[in-house]
């Protein structure tokens, strides 16, 4: 029972490590159809955003609260630089975009090595982050909650907006019908460079997020983009329901496997798993229905 | 029907050209220590020959090959640390830090034969595989390089993870002979680059004859418009499955190659960042053309070994800046600036029909 709960914790942690990661991704690939490969440098760009910001105010709660908003800005400003100069004129070539992107991610990496050093740097934790809290007598870590909550209120808000806002219907109707939405008045251009500043803000918010699992370094992004990439493959194109709960059955299935195996088999069988998966339901979990051939 | 013509001869010339250099001219005029650098470029020119029929032709961008590349690699290291032991003896890296001997799946390798043909063998089949599973299913354009991509992250991490069984993050090296012939000797590496030469020029004739028969016409049909070669009655799977595992095969030889000439082979050369990178030259080479990806990753090689020699962390941003101008604003590389050169010096434009036969736009997975 014990090893159950945590288990399960665990994977329920893990997932929405990775549904922050996603959810950006979600909606740039999977409603602009841009495969950004510099996604997991912008998660970077926010994680030290996040350290910038504590050396600068030095109080470690302040510091995470204020860093928030700062990486969803920052964040969504690469995201719409890269859109606006390099993305706008690729649209028709969506397969180029990864290789373009992968680009921007290779100096983006650099640029953080050479200002930040190879070393991995530390943002303390605040003091209401730290320890556990009891639950029904299981400890659960202050931390993950944190990054589980986080998750839960970024799908809300941008489900939210989505739906609701006017902003929200437009990007929605860019996605189903982009010469429909265009001749119904819709700018489809402001409407992708909002799109991107959101779902790189994401990224931004994802990359504080992460500080408060270890120590961060250049490499950060490049370890959660491939299962960020996968969480949206298994979701469905443009579904952010998909994301959600790819991303916490891929995380529970990691931490299941892990703990039966090891960390290396485990990515190898899961690996397996989405592949064994994607023969049933290719078009993932939740599929948009056309008469489209392709 | 002249410009048929033409592009054969001038096929021929140019592969006559190739051979001279690569078998007379390089080893005439580099050192041992320069040409074996460039035996190090025509394994990864293999690797992008493949590539490019995959790619360039296919329309399937491979994030992967890098695996096959591997496989191929560590199955040669493999063997080459078991017959450097001796029979029945334990690798020296294994006996360091496990006492419990050679793990089982090594044992099949202290043959050459049968690591021969496992070279040869495995990287094929689970790139038949892998494209059965997938291209069946019509998974294509960006899920396809995904899965690839995921598959590259996974081979490294198991690689890592097994550090008893190939290394972990050192990897396989320090190799001393190669099938009874001694790594010291230098004319034994100067065999080794011939060998390499050799296997390069012949995958490029195998691209070459792909490329113009029946099949390589079919492979471009199926990057251009998937739907419509399967309502003329072929299989786009079975057309796309045969050109992924060729590609992976010629991965898999330069792997192969790869570990005698350079001496170690390690999870850093075959990773996702490396599968990627393989992908550069022949983006810039051109990725349609036959000797664009060879040409393309022999000088993106080249030039990384000479800019990482004098800026050390010059080269990423180097290698990031190539691939967002090249692959942004010269889909075709440098091969579209020749062709865009040859057709405007012609003094009779060739009918745009026959030229577009020959020489295939890429459509860049419009369908994904």
């Amino acid at each position: 029972m014990d090893i159950l709960v945590t288990q399960v914790f665990n994977g329920l942690s893990g997932g929405s490590i990775l549904l922050l990661a996603a959810l950006g991704l979600a909606l740039t690939f999977g409603q602009m159809g841009v495969i950004n490969m510099a996604h997991g440098e912008f998660m970077m760009a926010g994680a030290y955003t996040a350290y910038v910001c504590q050396q600068l105010l030095g109080s470690a709660g302040v510091s995470l609260l204020v860093s928030l908003p700062i990486a969803f800005l920052i964040g969504g400003l690469l995201g719409v630089v890269l859109e606006a100069t390099l993305l706008r004129r690729m649209y028709h070539r969506p397969l180029d975009t990864l290789l373009v992107t992968w680009g921007v991610s290779l100096i983006l990496q650099q640029l953080a090595r050479d200002l930040f050093g190879t070393a991995g740097v530390d943002v303390a934790a605040p003091a209401w982050l730290s320890g556990p809290v009891e639950i029904l007598g299981f400890a659960f870590p202050r931390s993950r909650l944190f990054i589980l909550v986080l998750a839960i209120v970024a799908v809300v808000a941008v489900t939210l907006v989505l739906k609701l806002t006017p902003l929200g219907r437009r990007i929605r109707a860019t996605v189903q019908n982009r010469q429909l939405a265009e001749s119904a008045g819709i700018s489809t251009r402001r409407t992708d460079m909002l799109t991107f500043f959101i779902g790189s803000g994401l990224a931004g918010i994802a990359g504080v997020a992460l500080t408060l699992m270890g120590s961060i370094s250049s490499n950060l992004g490049t370890s959660y983009i491939v299962d960020a990439f996968l969480v949206v493959i298994i979701g469905g194109i443009g579904q952010i329901k998909g994301a959600v709960i790819a991303a916490f059955v891929l995380g529970v299935a990691q931490s299941w496997i892990e703990y039966s195996t090891s960390a290396s088999i485990a990515k190898v069988i899961v690996f397996a798993l989405v592949v064994a998966f994607l023969q049933f339901r290719p078009q993932g979990i939740f599929q948009v229905r056309t008469r489209s051939l392709v | 029907m002249t410009s048929i013509f033409r592009s054969r001869y001038a096929v021929g010339i140019g592969f006559l050209v190739a051979a001279v250099l690569l078998f007379a001219v390089a080893p005439a005029v580099l050192t041992t220590f320069r040409l074996g650098l460039l035996g190090k470029y025509l394994c990864y020119a293999m690797v992008a020959v493949g590539i490019g029929l995959a790619w360039g032709r296919g329309g399937m961008l491979t994030l992967g090959q890098g695996v096959f590349f591997g496989i191929g690699a560590y199955l040669m290291a493999m063997h080459l640390k078991l017959a450097d032991a001796g029979p029945g003896a334990v690798p020296d890296f294994m006996a360091l830090i496990s006492s419990e001997g050679v793990p089982w799946w090594w044992e099949p390798f202290r043959s050459g034969t049968v690591t021969i043909i496992a070279i040869l063998v495995l990287p094929t089949l689970l790139a038949v595989l892998l494209g059965q599973a997938t291209f069946r299913r019509k998974v294509r354009g960006a899920y396809f390089a995904i899965l690839s991509q995921a598959l590259a992250a996974a081979f490294a991490i198991l690689l890592i993870g097994n550090p008893v069984a190939t290394g972990g993050s050192t990897g396989l090296n320090n190799f001393k002979g190669f099938f009874g012939f001694s790594l010291r000797d230098p004319a034994n590496r100067q065999m080794l680059y011939f060998i390499a030469a050799a296997a390069l020029l012949v995958m490029v004739l195998v691209a070459r004859q792909l490329m113009v028969s029946r099949f390589g016409e079919l492979l471009v049909a199926c990057r251009d418009g998937e739907e419509r070669v399967r309502f003329l009655g072929y299989d786009p799977a079975t057309v796309k499955t045969v050109a992924f595992a060729v590609a992976a095969m010629m991965a898999g030889v330069g792997g192969a190659l790869f570990v005698p000439i350079v001496g170690i082979i390690s999870p850093n050369d075959v990773g996702v960042v490396p599968s990627i990178g393989l992908l550069i030259g022949v983006a810039i080479g051109g990725r349609t053309t036959l000797a664009g990806p060879v040409l393309g990753a022999i000088a993106v090689a080249w030039a990384e070994t000479s800019l990482s020699e004098q800026f050390p962390s010059g080269w990423t941003y180097v290698q990031g800046l190539m691939f967002m101008l090249v692959v942004a604003f010269l889909p075709g590389g440098l091969a579209s600036l020749v062709k865009w050169r040859r057709t405007a010096k012609a003094d009779p434009p060739p009918p745009p029909a026959a030229e577009k036969d020959l020489t295939p736009e890429p459509a860049g997975g419009a369908q994904a």
